[in-house]
């Protein structure tokens, strides 16, 4: 099928099988590789991007699921205070090691303070054990959430 | 350019802190330029690079996995140079053994948690190298005696007159001075080195901006989805291609001897391709957990390999009063590391080129060149991030199948296992079987420890140099214990996998294997001997060592004595690995049923000098929760020659609602740096499992928990 995409704001025509998920779009087509594969089955949130700002898995995403609805991806999290507030946390806490699935965990961590601008430990369960990381750093994830929250609410990002 | 590998020391991998050799360290591969120099530019090594525009790079040998490796060599380089850390652009090393060689293992290899120990004289020795030539380029121009000069911010400083020179007016005239044989660092006070100085490779990491492997691209790059056979040691029968051509945006099938890839233009055309496909396997399907369980089990009779020995075992055991005997199976486990196996290659008749993030990048390079069939020169791994390395990245089995794929291919290509290729092929942390033999005096103290083990013999594929006689020194790293016992027999038993199936390195290697079955007889002992395990512990160690001194700092740490509510339990373990002594406690809650929650890890580590504290908490940190993953869910089976585990619903992993809270004290000293990327994973079966018994739960002797006993969040 051939398809209109926005992505961050960028408008792409792809032409590809309707059931090919977002995730190979956005990495491979449209170039945007901080979104990452780790298990292609919705397991562990590495692919996690927002589509009309709610967070979904990009890997079991089928193109022709996503219609005309706004892609949102790690790349432009920085163009909301919520992702600032969240990137900064997240050096601040030094949250992060190799890196790999932060991409996502920011991604549904921007989600979860879009829904909870002031989330519960429960609610960060909730919304965030999906993400797998495996260097173990959640407990600065949580940490740095609560940081975001805090300074995203008093306007300081 | 040094020709020359250092010669492994022989306990590096493992840690024995009096074999870091660091003296063989400065000099190597410092002597000359490992590159030419261009105009404009000062090289006075292979590590450090400085231009007339400012601009400071260093070329980070080791890989970074997350453990920190490129913050914490660019301090060790920054502290001697005397340059702000955050002045320094960091790259990582393409693949080249010799020159990029861990001083400490001999090659370029990122692991026995061995980077900033390797480092350590290493790299400020490149720095300080570089900056004893601008010293002297700045005293010659203003002919004044180098002693008479110092560095400081970037900058050459003449105090008496009051004169600066930044190294960007330097790096002409440095460039054509001699470089020192034997640099000499900084003593005193260090500035950068001991701080939690922030990361670098961090900001590019919460951005999407950072380059893994897995995010490489190149003009004209198709994408490959593969199926390895599932059967261990099986081969490619046939397969009809059709059903993947078919698939729009696929280009091509590639057949090998046991796998098959589809070729396409995006990774998700080439995925739906490869699922088209209905490939027919061939192979034995013979093996199972339980013949491979068995084979260990026979292999615990046969006659092992004495491997430590100290006084009579066997008279003592003979004569003491009382005996205690455990046996301890432990499971075969995945790395599972988010970043499935990937590696990019250009296959051209005359040239070879890999993109890749590797453990190894040396190895890489020469298993390309030998499935390419290219000298060595005509082959050039370029090193990425890597997206969580812990031993799995060590292995370069998909190397040759990239290159044979890039050949029939004929462009470059990306080759991608799934998550499903990428647990089945896995280079497994194998079984190991350990018996343990204690004889007790009347107080039930042991006067003898007989530990005969069976373990898969890694080193003599990976690192024949930490093999001796026979037994592979991995294997049996801390099987004697660190506890003063007048008679000692460790006893080892080779017993390799079934052929086909990859046996590696997981992280925190041997200590891992051997931490909790030490740990857990001893605590066990204590139980028996009605003592508290902490002055059991006590009454069998000197206190005065590091690890003593680590045993009583993490027992304060954890309020060691403390009342807990029924039902709750703490643990400790204790062991000295990687150059590092690290204590842990674990407290658990089990539940009416038995179910456990681990509510609270505390560590101690005496790691020697801290280069980044920040970095050290990370990595042992992030070691609790691999190893507790491990704890409540690692093991991997095999029923009918196939790896049964295809992804994380049932290769489980720690996930953030089960994480316990966790303290780590990190103990002052001002010894040579230790490793701290494993030794956190070490103790954690012990110190869980010894929690556990203290709640009032069994002794268990196999990981991971029974499924029964894993308290549903």
């Amino acid at each position: 099928m051939a398809a209109r995409l926005s992505v961050n704001g960028k408008t792409h025509s792809i032409d590809v099988d309707e059931d090919t998920p977002l995730l190979w779009i956005v990495r491979d087509i449209v170039g945007l590789t901080g979104t990452k594969f780790g298990c292609g089955a919705a397991q562990c949130g590495a692919c996690t991007v927002h589509i009309d700002g709610v967070a979904h898995r990009s890997c079991v995403t089928p193109i022709s699921a996503v219609g005309d609805r706004a892609v949102t991806t790690i790349e432009h999290l920085e163009s909301s205070p919520v992702g600032r507030a969240l990137q900064k946390a997240w050096l601040d806490e030094e949250v992060v090691q190799c890196g790999y699935c932060q991409s996502g965990q920011l991604m549904q961590a921007a989600a979860l303070l879009a829904a909870r601008p002031s989330p519960s430990d429960e609610d960060i369960d909730q919304a965030m054990s999906g993400n797998i990381c495996r260097c173990g750093t959640y407990g600065r994830i949580r940490t740095a959430i609560k940081k975001a929250a805090a300074n995203a609410r008093g306007g300081a990002a | 350019m040094a020709t020359s590998v250092p010669t492994a020391s022989r306990r590096a991998f493992l840690g024995g802190s009096a074999a870091l050799a660091g003296e063989l360290v400065i000099g190597f591969g410092l002597g000359a330029p490992a590159w030419a120099a261009g105009a404009g530019e000062f090289r006075p090594n292979a590590f450090l690079r400085l231009e007339a525009s400012g601009a400071i790079t260093v070329t980070i040998p080791s890989a970074e996995m997350g453990q920190g490796a490129v913050t914490g060599l660019a301090q060790l380089v920054a502290e001697e140079l005397e340059v702000p850390v955050e002045r320094i652009r960091t790259e990582l090393a393409p693949g080249d053994d010799v020159v990029y060689a861990n001083p400490l293992l001999g090659g370029q290899i990122t692991g026995g948690s061995a980077s900033v120990r390797g480092g350590w004289k290493q790299l400020r020795g490149a720095g300080a190298a570089a900056r004893t030539v601008l010293i002297e380029a700045a005293a010659r121009q203003w002919s004044v005696p180098a002693d008479s000069c110092r560095a400081e911010a970037g900058e050459v400083v003449h105090a008496a007159s009051g004169r600066r020179l930044a190294y960007a007016k330097l790096v002409d005239a440095a460039s054509k001075l001699p470089l020192p044989k034997e640099p000499k660092l900084k003593t005193g006070a260090l500035s950068v080195i001991g701080k939690p100085v922030a990361r670098l490779d961090t900001p590019a990491k919460v951005n999407g901006t950072a380059k893994f492997g897995i995010d490489v691209s190149l003009p004209g790059m198709r994408h490959a989805a593969v199926a390895n056979c599932p059967i261990i040691g099986g081969k490619l029968e046939g397969v009809d291609e059709a059903p993947a051509l078919a698939v729009k945006g696929v280009r091509q099938v590639v057949k090998l001897d046991n796998a098959v890839a589809v070729i396409a233009d995006h990774g998700g055309a080439a995925r739906k391709g490869l699922a088209a496909l209905s490939p027919r396997w061939s192979g034995s399907e013979a093996h199972s957990t339980a013949t491979m369980v068995a084979a260990y089990d026979a292999a615990m009779e046969r006659k092992g390999l004495v491997a430590e020995r100290k006084g009579d075992a066997a008279q003592a055991m003979a004569a003491a009063p009382a005996k205690f005997e455990a046996m301890y199976r432990l499971p075969m486990l995945a790395h599972v590391a988010l970043e499935p196996i990937n590696c990019t290659v250009s296959v051209k008749p005359d040239w070879c080129e890999l993109w890749l993030g590797s453990q190894v990048p040396g190895r890489a390079r020469r298993a390309a060149a030998e499935a390419a069939g290219l000298p060595l020169d005509k082959v050039k791994v370029n090193s990425f991030l890597i997206g969580g390395g812990f031993g799995r990245k060590l292995e370069v089995d998909f190397v040759p199948q990239a290159v044979a794929i890039g050949k029939a291919v004929g462009a470059p290509v990306k080759i991608i296992w799934g998550r499903d290729e990428d647990i089945r092929n896995d280079a497994f942390r194998y079984h190991n079987h350990s018996r343990v033999r204690v004889g007790l005096d009347a107080q039930g103290m042991p006067v003898s420890w007989d530990h005969k083990l069976v373990a898969p013999g890694v080193m003599f594929r990976f690192l024949p140099s930490f093999t001796k006689d026979g037994v592979d020194l991995d294997d049996i790293d801390d099987a004697a214990t660190p506890y003063t016992i007048p008679n000692m027999l460790v006893e080892y038993v080779r017993e390799e996998p079934p052929k086909g199936l990859l046996a590696g390195n997981w992280r925190g290697v041997g200590a891992t294997r051997n931490a909790v079955i030490v740990e857990g007889v001893i605590d066990e002992l204590a139980h028996r001997a009605k003592r508290d395990p902490l002055e059991y512990r006590r009454a069998l160690i000197d206190r005065s060592s590091r690890l003593g001194r680590v045993l009583d700092r993490v027992a304060d740490e954890a309020g060691w004595g403390r009342q807990l509510p029924p039902g709750h339990g703490r643990g400790i373990a204790i062991v000295s690995a990687f150059g590092s002594h690290i204590g842990m406690v674990a407290e658990v809650a089990l539940d009416p049923k038995g179910a456990v929650t681990v509510t609270k890890m505390t560590c101690a580590i005496d790691t020697g000098y801290v280069v980044n504290p920040t970095i050290v908490r990370q990595q042992i940190e992030g070691g609790i929760v691999f190893g507790l993953g491990a704890v409540l869910y690692g093991e991997v089976t095999v029923a009918r020659g196939r790896v049964q585990q295809t992804n994380y619903h049932d290769c489980r992993v720690l996930r953030l609602n089960e994480t316990p809270e966790i303290h780590v004290a990190l103990v002052d000293s001002t010894e040579d740096p230790g490793g701290v990327g494993e030794p956190g994973t070490a103790l954690v079966a012990p110190a869980v499992l010894n929690a556990i018994r203290a709640a009032g739960g069994p002794r268990l002797t196999s990981l991971p928990l029974p499924p029964a006993m894993v308290h549903r969040a």
